[in-house]
């Protein structure tokens, strides 16, 4: 439970965090909320040589309305999201994501750009950012760019970042009206991340048509996807509890799932259709303004 | 038990509440010394291997390091770690303080460091290089005992460590005059205790005085000072031991370890204080587990539900070597292998199997909960196979109560009960026939409902001399100091369990005092007499019962003492509300202080009256004691995911004369919420290398607030003979009723998929397989 020795440092500015990046680029880690980074170095399976602090920068945890869509900064805490009114009311699937993350003293110090960052292939929030089709700020010493969210998962704790660096920002759009999101997640009863955990959004247009949808699936493989074998299925069609029955059968299709104590891949393949179905069903009501 | 009760059996809150609230308290890593040192140590990676060679010297050179040291360099100077349990024909299997040859489970010591900071201690024992030669590992108890498997011990040709037999009663007949006979085989499985506070252990040596004082979080401080002394080759008054704060025991405490005895050498050897704080992952692997039997269960019974006979044949796997009670615990399964009925024919076998993951040894229950688990289900299967209902089957073979005391086949006697009342009572307070006819409903409605049942009874207050393996009796030392205030010393070393609010309620009770004035001191054996510890049940029952008898002798003299004064017949005085008086002339009076300064100044004291108030006693129990009860709960099972919900708990427990309530009622809620981590979310796994796999809290679940509904807790009291103060106690009651309540409920809900038994965990995949299986038997 003592991790091996590191340099600590604790940038003060973005752009001095990006400069120290860049200088110890593959034997930095970057520390913000530590939740996931710490417990690995603990045991000494990640034994970083440099610490880059980032959890003191200033003006990098918000939730703010800005050109249309809502701004939130990496460092945001998970019970900021949690608790936050604005995403409440204009995108509730993050702050009910939230909600479903380890305890209240992880909610209290992980964050979002953190969880997002780390690209645990059991965290919750990737879900819902791909259902959201979420867009991620990435800075580095050469300026900033747009990331698109299924562009950004690519593989067992790997992202589309690039060395030097630093997730600043993810931008979602309010929730287009007649749509509805629901988070379903099938926890690991002892760390809490999810055995399989489903993100909906579901928009429905005239006659009950459901016009847009998005599904996002954690938990299932080496990285969340988008369940486009279940969105394929409900575009364009007419809304009812035989139809998300039918697509959710396709939320693994192509996937190979994973394997361990806590659920088989057979397992984790049917949970997935389970709660892809409970996730659909749940989005359809909220967006007929039930429930 | 004096007239009048103004605080015993009153629910009054803890004292030690609010130190610990606040973070107050002190545990052993709270402890700081000057120039204190920290080890870290070395442990295996394979669960066999041969030690070739160990190289210390990068780590001996690191910053900071003062010391290493392997099992080759200590084996001659630190005694083996020892066991107290002896049973027929047993193979010995010692533990190495740290292994000098072949290591025998993953997480076993093979070196040590001492730096003077944590960080590099734990740094430098990355730099040891132990070149290992792996042997075949030894993980499956079934396989273990077969011809073929490697053995852990040279020069032995198995790995059975023993075999245990108990049989009363005509066996054949029973199975000959039966009507029906079923057979089962039940896993019980292994758990990790996962106290919140690790084990730590901090030692001094002082030179000049020959001193050695060891701070260890333990549950039996007296013993661990005896073997320390042994292990160490120190005179006995040389060592001191003393316990801070323990931070949750639940028998993974009650033993004496390898670091314990590791720490106070390296203390001597260096002349420097030393700490050395377990880390979770060394506490998942290398403090004890509990359970991990395998029992083939045979019952003979009649067509009207009448147990006629029980066979158990049980596995009991040991783990690699014998940590202080390992061989013993299983056959506590055999001696309760009766439960709460009256069966004419029991035959039991355990053996006890070596195998490479670490010792089992006791864990809150600790060899009950095996037994009660097994013949809970037995009754349950009973009870299905005729159709009837459980509740019906268990009333049908409860002992009469004119059968009390009534001695099993098993050879235990158990002292009183009244099965019926606490059967009916939970019958009653769950509405039982209601939820019967809602379950019939719910299946209708298709939802998967079970309820379950289970009535048992325990073995505690541990124990007559006679059957424990270091005596079974508890000590107490009551003073009044001059001022009147109170300290209280026992024998018995609560951790948890409340004891200095209970015993200082009986110390106001009995001396008409305040329960504010009545200090309880336990836990340092520079002070407190030689006592056995807190384990079994054992502490208000026995350690009770010394502090009981002291304060008794303390009120002998003063009722003589006041007597004397106030000129009249000692037997006429009462006490209370901080006077001693005459009770049909309460004018009649003087005030305690004014007796004990009377006791004190020893001016005017009858003749030959000592000076001062100091009273000691010891109690030996003449029996056991055997706490009963009956749980009922509701599960229901998503029949989607195979995830089982607790819906509702009912338990009615009956620990005899209960000295305060809350700390009763906390036993129950804890106890319940431990046997729920049992039943459904805990099993230490070890993989085919002998790895275990659920080696921290990320992967071993245990229960959360959120698991658990309201628990409706109730209670009869049959209070016991075989102590004055009637009690029973209550520590492991929890983890013995509800484990086979719950794992009936799963059952019941199943049953309509043709599943009879289903082992635990009941993890989700488990359940929705079964389920998944039925519905294809369907098609």
């Amino acid at each position: 439970m003592i991790p091996a020795p590191f340099d600590y440092v604790a940038p003060k500015t973005l752009e001095e965090a990006l400069k120290m990046v860049d200088r110890h680029g593959d034997e930095a880690k970057i520390l913000a909320g530590g939740h996931s980074l710490l417990p690995l170095m603990k045991l000494r399976l990640a034994q970083p040589r440099y610490i880059i602090d980032i959890g003191r920068l200033h003006g990098m945890s918000y939730i703010r309305e800005e050109n249309g869509h809502i701004a939130i900064g990496a460092l945001t805490t998970h019970a900021e999201i949690e608790s936050s009114s604005l995403l409440r009311a204009k995108c509730p699937l993050l702050s009910e994501t939230a909600a479903t993350i380890g305890d209240v003293q992880v909610r209290n110090r992980g964050t979002f750009g953190g969880s997002l960052a780390h690209a645990d292939p059991t965290a919750d929030y990737p879900a819902a950012a791909l259902a959201l089709n979420v867009e991620i700020l990435a800075a580095s010493t050469a300026g900033t760019r747009t990331i698109a969210v299924n562009d950004f998962f690519v593989d067992m704790l790997t992202t589309a970042l690039r060395p030097g660096e630093i997730l600043t920002q993810v931008r979602v759009s309010p929730l287009a009206a007649l749509t509805g999101t629901a988070y379903e997640k099938l926890h690991q009863p002892a760390s809490g991340f999810a055995i399989v955990g489903v993100a909906a959004r579901v928009t429905l247009g005239s006659g009950g048509k459901i016009e847009d949808v998005g599904v996002g699936v954690t938990g299932l493989g080496p990285k969340a996807f988008r369940a486009v074998g279940v969105e394929k299925a409900l575009r364009g069609k007419k809304a009812s509890e035989q139809i998300f029955a039918d697509a959710a059968h396709f939320a693994a299709q192509g996937i190979e799932p994973l394997s361990d104590l806590h659920a088989s891949a057979d397992y984790r393949r049917e949970m997935a259709a389970v709660y892809t179905r409970r996730a659909l069903r749940r989005a359809f009501a909220r967006a007929q303004g039930k429930a | 038990m004096p007239e009048a009760n103004r605080y015993l059996g009153k629910p009054l809150k803890r004292k030690e509440d609010p130190r610990l609230i606040q973070g107050l308290a002190h545990y052993v890593d709270d402890l700081v010394l000057p120039g204190l040192h920290h080890a870290a140590i070395l442990r295996s990676p394979y669960a066999h291997a041969q030690i070739r060679s160990i190289d210390v010297s990068k780590a001996q050179s690191a910053p900071g390091v003062v010391l290493v040291l392997t099992g080759a360099d200590i084996r001659d100077s630190i005694g083996v770690v020892p066991c107290a349990a002896q049973i027929p024909d047993m193979k010995a299997a010692p533990r190495p303080v740290l292994a000098h040859d072949r290591v025998r489970f993953v997480g076993e010591g093979v070196a040590v460091v001492v730096a003077a900071d944590r960080y590099a201690a734990r740094d430098a024992i990355d730099l040891i290089e132990v070149d290992y030669q792996p042997l075949t590992p030894v993980v499956d108890p079934e396989k273990a005992i077969e011809k073929s498997s490697p053995v852990l011990y040279e020069g032995y040709k198995d790995n059975i460590a023993y075999r245990w037999q108990l049989e009363g009663g005509n066996l054949k007949a029973a199975f000959k005059n039966a009507d029906k006979v079923i057979k089962q085989r039940m896993v019980n499985q292994r758990l990790i205790p996962v106290a919140m506070e690790t084990r730590g252990v901090v030692a001094e040596y002082k030179p000049g005085e020959r001193q050695l004082t060891v701070w260890s979080s333990t549950q039996i401080p007296h013993l661990l000072r005896t073997q320390l002394a042994a292990m160490l080759d120190q005179p006995e008054h040389s060592v001191r031991v003393i316990t801070p704060e323990v931070g949750g025991g639940f028998g993974s405490k009650l033993n004496v370890y390898a670091e314990e005895a590791l720490v106070g050498f390296l203390a001597m050897r260096l002349g420097k204080p030393v700490k050395w704080i377990e880390t979770r992952r060394e506490n998942f692997q290398n403090t004890i587990h509990g359970r991990d039997q395998i029992q083939d269960v045979e019952v003979a019974f009649k067509r009207d539900g009448t147990i006629l006979g029980l066979r158990v044949h049980a596995l009991a796997d040991l783990g690699a070597y014998y940590q202080l009670l390992t061989p013993l615990i299983p056959t506590l399964t055999g001696l309760m292998a009766s439960g709460c009925y009256k069966i004419p024919a029991i035959g039991v076998e355990i053996i006890g199997v070596l195998t490479n993951k670490m010792s089992t040894d006791a864990y809150r229950g600790a060899g009950r909960p095996e037994a009660t688990y097994m013949i809970e289900r037995v009754l349950d299967l009973v009870a299905a196979e005729l159709k009837k209902d459980p509740a019906d089957v268990r009333r049908k073979n409860f002992p009469k109560l004119a059968d009390f005391p009534y001695a099993t086949p098993t050879g235990v006697i158990y002292d009183s009960a009244n099965y019926p009342r606490s059967l009916d009572l939970a019958l009653k307070n769950s509405g039982y026939k209601k939820l019967r006819q809602e379950q019939v409903k719910a299946r209708k409605q298709g939802r998967c409902v079970g309820i379950g049942l289970s009535t048992y009874v325990e073995i505690c207050a541990m124990g007559p001399s006679s059957a424990m393996p270091a005596g079974g009796w508890e000590s107490s030392t009551v003073r009044v100091e001059p001022s009147g205030m109170v300290n209280l010393m026992t024998g018995a070393s609560p951790h948890g369990q409340g004891q200095e609010t209970s015993f200082a309620q009986l110390g106001a009770e009995i001396l008409g005092i305040e329960p504010a004035d009545v200090n309880v001191i336990h836990g340092d054996t520079a002070i407190v007499p030689y006592g056995i510890g807190t384990f079994g049940s054992r502490g208000t029952a026995v350690g009770g019962t010394a502090a009981y008898m002291s304060l008794m002798k303390l009120r002998g003299k003063l009722a003589t003492l006041a007597g004397f004064l106030l000129d009249v017949d000692p037997a006429k005085l009462v006490f209370s509300k901080m006077k001693i008086f005459v009770k049909s002339q309460p004018s009649k009076s003087i005030g305690f202080g004014e007796v004990v300064a009377a006791a004190y100044s020893a001016k005017k004291l009858p003749p030959g009256m000592e000076p001062g108030l100091d009273a000691t006693s010891f109690f030996e129990p003449g029996n056991f004691t055997f706490p009963f009860g009956a749980h009922v709960c509701v599960v229901e099972i998503d029949k989607e995911t195979g995830d089982v919900r607790l819906m509702k708990y009912v338990a009615v427990d009956d620990c005899g004369n209960v000295l305060n309530p809350l700390l009763v009622d906390g036993q129950v809620h804890g106890g319940i919420v431990q046997s729920f981590g049992q039943a459904m979310l805990e099993e230490a796994v070890y993989d085919e290398q002998g790895q275990l796999i659920t080696g921290e809290l990320m992967d071993y679940a245990i229960p959360r607030a959120a698991d658990l509904p309201w628990m409706e807790t109730d209670r009869t009291v049959t209070p016991s003979p075989v102590n004055p103060l009637g009690v029973k106690g209550v520590g492991e009651a929890g983890t013995i009723g509800a484990t086979p309540a719950l794992a009936n409920a799963v059952a019941d809900a199943l049953s309509p998929y043709g599943v009879r038994h289903v082992d635990m965990p009941f993890k989700r995949e488990r359940i929705w397989k079964l389920m998944q299986a039925s519905s294809r038997r369907a098609k």
